[in-house]
């Protein structure tokens, strides 16, 4: 693996890169494609978004870095390395927080050594509450997952996927369970911990204001099969609060995105 | 749980809390009528005072005798079907090829009736414990084992892609996603298997046994002891009741977060 503080190359270098990357379930050729060559680097403690409408196969791509799902065309590569299988310096945080309510939620944050090495030391449960103690979950710890609200349950979802302090990190329409209140709040929280943990993420949303928000690219896609419409750049300055959601720029940004997505949908 | 009717007033809230238990009085006391005012004899249909005494016909120590027998074959059968449902759930789940294997088997042996394969089961093993547990085992089975795989098989795939994501082995993927997931379904398997077990092994009882409570009515009945019968088949529900109730109390204990959560 690169070492990532250390030359000017490395910060440049691209940490997840897709080359005309496309895919189908179904190899007999009249069968249509989900996705179609997308291009996209994405570099190091950058933000990057991917927004479009539902069945466009942004949840596909985020497979397909995840190695859960190998692409039927073009290659996907994390650290210059093709995607074969998932890797342990790669985070998922899921959709709908994903926890066992079995576990408590400590238990929880710590089931992916328990998981993939069978035990956890006494300095893995130290690591785990202090995530806990960042997420503001310490006196939660001992609660089963139904206890805790929505937003709450996604806190963990997102600690649990940082427990093995992976490089990068994907989100898969994280918050997309939540309502619209909890959501925004979630958000600024996830910026937070963002802050605290620098890392390089992918973060697949169909909400416009949320990309627009929370990254510093955006990558909108087209509906199926899923194309490359455009990547923009989020100028607006960090950190970002609820003021940025005010500001005209914001505006701007997502009317443009907007345009986007619906256009190609206006009957000609 | 479906809304209940939630009357307004103190009585008719008693009555509302009461009505399985005033129901089932009632019905025992219209039994007790009709055999009274109808001149029913005892060995057609016992009354329930008749039966109430029947109790004490027969010595204390003799029902224990016939309680246990019954209830060693029925756990044991039990205890035999789970060891052999789960490890058969877990192989189905994981290999296409068992599954196309042993499910039509399972097919087969559950649709053949155990009571017309006990007598032969009997010839086969004998007529002790041996032969009573593997027809108990035959009668429990077939329930935890769908129950099982149908729960393994629910697991939601982001779990599953949990597990993927961090090339666990598959080993940890049944023990600790897919088992702890289908909890909620063996349980409701191991309550239909439970009494289910109880019929087994009185069924068995019914072919070849010297004790037990379906030895004990199949006796009783022989010589016209009605009231005797039915006392014995008060016992038999009741052991079956508890044993039910029992699987909900260990559920409740030891796997507190598997019940459905209450509004």
């Amino acid at each position: 693996m690169e070492d990532k503080n250390t030359t000017d190359d490395n910060a440049k270098a691209a940490y997840v890169s897709m080359k005309s990357v496309g895919h189908k379930y179904d190899p007999r050729p009249e069968t249509p494609m989900v996705v179609q060559g997308i291009d996209l680097d994405i570099h190091r403690h950058e933000f990057v978004a991917v927004v479009g409408p539902s069945g466009c196969g942004k949840s596909t791509l985020l497979r397909m870095v995840a190695g859960l799902l190998i692409p039927s065309h073009g290659e996907v590569s994390v650290f210059n390395l093709p995607v074969t299988e998932p890797r342990d310096d790669v985070g998922i945080v899921f959709q709908k927080a994903n926890l066992l309510p079995w576990l408590t939620v400590r238990k929880n944050v710590l089931f992916p050594l328990k998981h993939k090495y069978g035990s956890y030391s006494a300095s893995d449960e130290k690591r785990a509450n202090e995530l806990l103690e960042m997420a503001g979950l310490t006196q939660f710890a001992d609660k089963m997952p139904d206890e805790l609200s929505g937003g709450m349950q996604q806190r963990v979802g997102i600690i649990r996927a940082l427990l093995l302090n992976p490089d990068i990190l994907l989100m898969d329409e994280p918050f997309s369970a939540l309502d619209a209140l909890t959501r925004e709040q979630i958000g600024f929280d996830l910026l937070d911990i963002w802050k605290k943990n620098p890392k390089t993420v992918l973060f697949i949303t169909h909400s416009i204001s949320e990309a627009v928000l929370l990254s510093d690219r955006i990558l909108v896609m087209s509906k199926r099969p899923g194309t490359v419409l455009d990547l923009i750049e989020v100028d607006l300055p960090r950190p970002r609060s609820s003021k940025t959601i005010n500001s005209p720029r914001f505006a701007e940004l997502t009317d443009l995105i907007r345009g986007y997505i619906y256009e190609p949908n206006v009957p000609a | 749980m479906n809304p209940t009717y939630q009357p307004k007033s103190w009585l008719g809230q008693q009555a509302n809390r009461f009505a399985p238990g005033l129901f089932f009085i009632g019905l025992v006391l219209l039994w007790e009528l009709i055999c009274r005012f109808g001149n029913v004899p005892n060995y057609i249909l016992p009354s329930p005072s008749a039966i109430f005494t029947a109790f004490f016909d027969v010595e204390f120590s003799r029902w224990l005798t016939h309680l246990w027998a019954t209830l060693r074959v029925a756990l044991m059968g039990f205890a035999l079907s789970i060891v052999i449902a789960i490890p058969l759930s877990i192989s189905m789940m994981r290999s296409e090829l068992m599954n196309r294997v042993l499910y039509p088997a399972l097919i087969v042996i559950q649709s053949t009736p155990v009571v017309a394969v006990a007598p032969l089961i009997i010839v086969l093993l004998g007529t002790d414990d041996p032969s009573r547990v593997l027809i108990t085992c035959l009668i429990t089975f077939f329930p935890l084992v769908v129950s099982t795989t149908t729960g393994m098989l629910e697991t939601p795939p982001e779990m599953i892609e949990l597990s993927q994501s961090l090339r666990a082995p598959r080993y940890r993927e049944t023990w600790q996603i897919r088992i702890p997931y289908a909890i909620p379904h063996i349980f409701s398997g191991l309550r239909v298997s439970i009494t289910l077990a109880i019929i087994g092994a009185v069924v068995a009882e019914f072919v070849a046994a010297e004790e037990g409570l379906g030895y004990f009515i199949q006796f009783s009945t022989s010589f016209f002891k009605i009231p005797q019968a039915f006392a014995g088949l008060i016992f038999l529900s009741v052991i079956s009741l508890l044993l039910f109730k029992s699987i909900q109390w260990i559920q409740a204990w030891w796997f507190p977060w598997s019940l459905p959560k209450k509004k």
